[in-house]
């Protein structure tokens, strides 16, 4: 499978990677490198193998449906983002989380 | 052109559990901001999802009650997408092995233009378990540069859901919203949602596409997100038909597309495309390990749940004699059927106890718009008036007027009875006394009668109910009169 630089920018844009023009070009090489790895072990016989979703040959352990957690609210806003834009204030007002405006 | 609509939906149920799917954070609805928001909500770096069993049950019972294949091992994994209120950037979510697999409900349709139904089986094509998100606010309660900024509330975030996944089955906006009350009837009656739409806990995403009528092939669809009433759901679908019929008739063409429905306009309107927005690069979640449901785990999850809908109506009508059509809509909701259930268990007899509570009580109920668990008469005091029907204590008529003040709250039945002078005079002698007045105060009827004029014995009845003030059984006026007359 042959990837392009468009392709590299798009990856790299819905994980929200910064990536310039130049190192566009040497991930791009990184990746067809892992690409080519992939194709090499596709041409393995895997009829009749179960997919492996884990490593470890275990299943899920469940919890119980009782509320452990405490409010931590107060522990957790001190350690928020702050503001920025010249402001050293952390982003939180009213208890919420403040994030830059996201409206659909 | 004969167009066909064609409609498939995807609902969110939110599961009824004390916690979140993957902590221990509480899920109770309307806290405070974030203070239900523990680390694992608010993914902070090294934490660690661990599965409810809850949740788990909540599926398992969906999976039962739907006839559907429950998956021996399922795997969750990880959708990722961007957005502010997803902090750790993916939903954790089943993605190629669901925890339930394919199913069927079965919905009755109102049919268009007509006082009945049909029934339709809808395919289920899958259940699956997942996380919710957290919640955006736009309008902040501070100004200066925080006006400019959207708040998150993460406490709805890892809130349990099961999103149900239909086949493109439904062929009108009316079978679309009958599968969403059965759907929303169903997840209540197992108790694993509370049905609350206004809170969010049952939002559907209708997807909806046209064809032209015999094709096989279907159409573009867009999708429709987030209805929260029924009455919407309709608005939307209808509106979204005859938008893509026309578009198709203008010589347009229909665009995958995500729209939202605008409730003050009737319309729905397409929300700005993301190109990427369908890449979610789905991957099993290393951080949690398959989950396996082993045939004892149904065993005992069933012994849990109650009688289904579907078995219930068919008791019904093999136990009280019922038609299928009241079966059917004494078991629509769980509080009515065990209403009906309670009511006949307090002594009432099946088919009155049926008539009366989607009659009288309905009706009451419609018009002071009250859910039936506030309805003033109860199971109990239902039976109450009914069996004084039966033992002939009062006429069907005085029992409206009995029903009206227990209603208004004037009191128990017999006391009702008893304050109103409604109770029925039954005994012979008295009704006897009362016909041989009528018979001599009105003896050209009597002629008119033995002359052969039928008419004159309902006149005579009648003369007779009214000499009683109304009271009189009717049953035994009648009887009592033919041997006075000797018809």
């Amino acid at each position: 499978m042959a990837l392009s630089t468009e392709d590299i920018k798009k990856i790299a844009h819905l994980a929200r990677i910064e990536v310039s023009d130049s190192d566009a070009a040497s991930t791009l090489t990184k990746l067809t490198g892992i690409l080519g790895l992939i194709e090499q072990m596709q041409a393995v016989d895997t009829a009749g193998i179960v997919p492996m979703s884990h490593s470890q040959d275990v299943v899920q352990r469940l919890r119980d449906d009782v509320v452990t957690k405490t409010n931590q609210r107060e522990e957790f806003q001190k350690i928020a983002p702050v503001l920025g834009n010249g402001s050293t204030e952390l982003a939180v007002d009213h208890g919420l989380y403040l994030v830059p405006k996201v409206i659909e | 052109m004969e167009w066909e609509v064609v409609i498939g939906l995807e609902t969110h149920t939110q599961l009824q559990t004390n916690t979140k799917i993957f902590s221990g954070a509480s899920t109770a609805f309307g806290a405070e901001p974030n203070t239900q928001a523990c680390e694992v909500s608010i993914a902070l770096p090294g934490v660690l999802p661990v599965l409810n069993k809850e949740a788990v049950n909540c599926a398992i019972k969906f999976g039962l009650a739907i006839n559907a294949e429950i998956a021996p091992r399922s795997v969750f994994a990880r959708k990722n997408y961007f957005y502010p209120d997803l902090p750790k950037g993916y939903q954790i979510s089943q993605y190629e092995l669901p925890v339930v697999g394919k199913g069927v409900v079965t919905i009755q349709v109102p049919a268009v233009g007509k006082n009945e139904t049909y029934e339709k089986v809808i395919n289920i094509t899958r259940a699956h378990l997942e996380e919710d998100a957290g919640k955006s606010v736009h309008d902040l309660k501070s100004d200066g540069a925080v006006a400019s900024m959207s708040g998150i509330d993460l406490n709805r975030a890892g809130t349990p859901l099961l999103e149900i996944v239909t086949e493109p089955d439904m062929r009108s906006a009316a079978e679309a919203v009958a599968y969403a009350k059965k759907l929303h009837e169903l997840v209540q009656w197992i108790g694993i949602c509370d049905g609350n739409m206004q809170e969010g806990s049952f939002r559907c995403d209708v997807n909806v596409s046209v064809r032209k009528k015999g094709s096989d092939k279907l159409g573009t669809r867009r999708e429709i997100k987030n209805l929260n009433s029924f009455k919407f759901m309709t608005q939307a679908i209808e509106y979204e038909t005859r938008w893509q019929i026309e578009t198709l008739e203008d010589g347009g063409t229909i665009q995958q597309a995500t729209v939202l429905f605008n409730p003050d306009t009737g319309e729905t309107r397409a929300m700005r495309s993301k190109e990427e927005a369908n890449d979610y690069r789905y991957f099993p979640d290393p951080d949690l390990l398959p989950l396996e449901i082993t045939e004892a785990d149904k065993v005992r999850v069933k012994a849990q749940m109650p009688e289904l809908p579907e078995a219930m109506k068919a008791r019904f009508e093999a136990q009280f004699g019922l038609t299928g059509y009241d079966a059917a809509a004494l078991t629509a909701s769980r509080e009515l059927a065990d209403y009906f259930v309670a009511t006949v268990g307090a002594g009432a007899e099946a088919k009155p106890a049926a008539n009366w509570l989607m009659g009288a009580i309905s009706a009451k109920l419609n018009a002071e718009e009250k859910p039936l668990a506030d309805s003033p008469v109860g199971a109990v005091q239902l039976a109450g008036l009914l069996n004084r029907i039966t033992d002939n204590t009062i006429s069907n008529n005085a029992a409206k007027q009995v029903f009206e003040a227990m209603w208004n709250g004037e009191g128990e039945v017999d006391a009702i009875i008893e304050a109103k002078g409604l109770k029925q005079v039954s005994d012979t002698g008295a009704i006897e006394a009362i016909l041989d007045e009528v018979l001599a105060a009105n003896a050209a009827m009597v002629e008119e009668f033995k002359a052969g004029k039928e008419k004159a014995f309902n006149a005579l009845v009648g003369q007779a109910m009214k000499a009683s003030k109304g009271k009189a059984n009717p049953a035994q006026v009648n009887e009592l009169l033919k041997k006075k007359l000797g018809a």
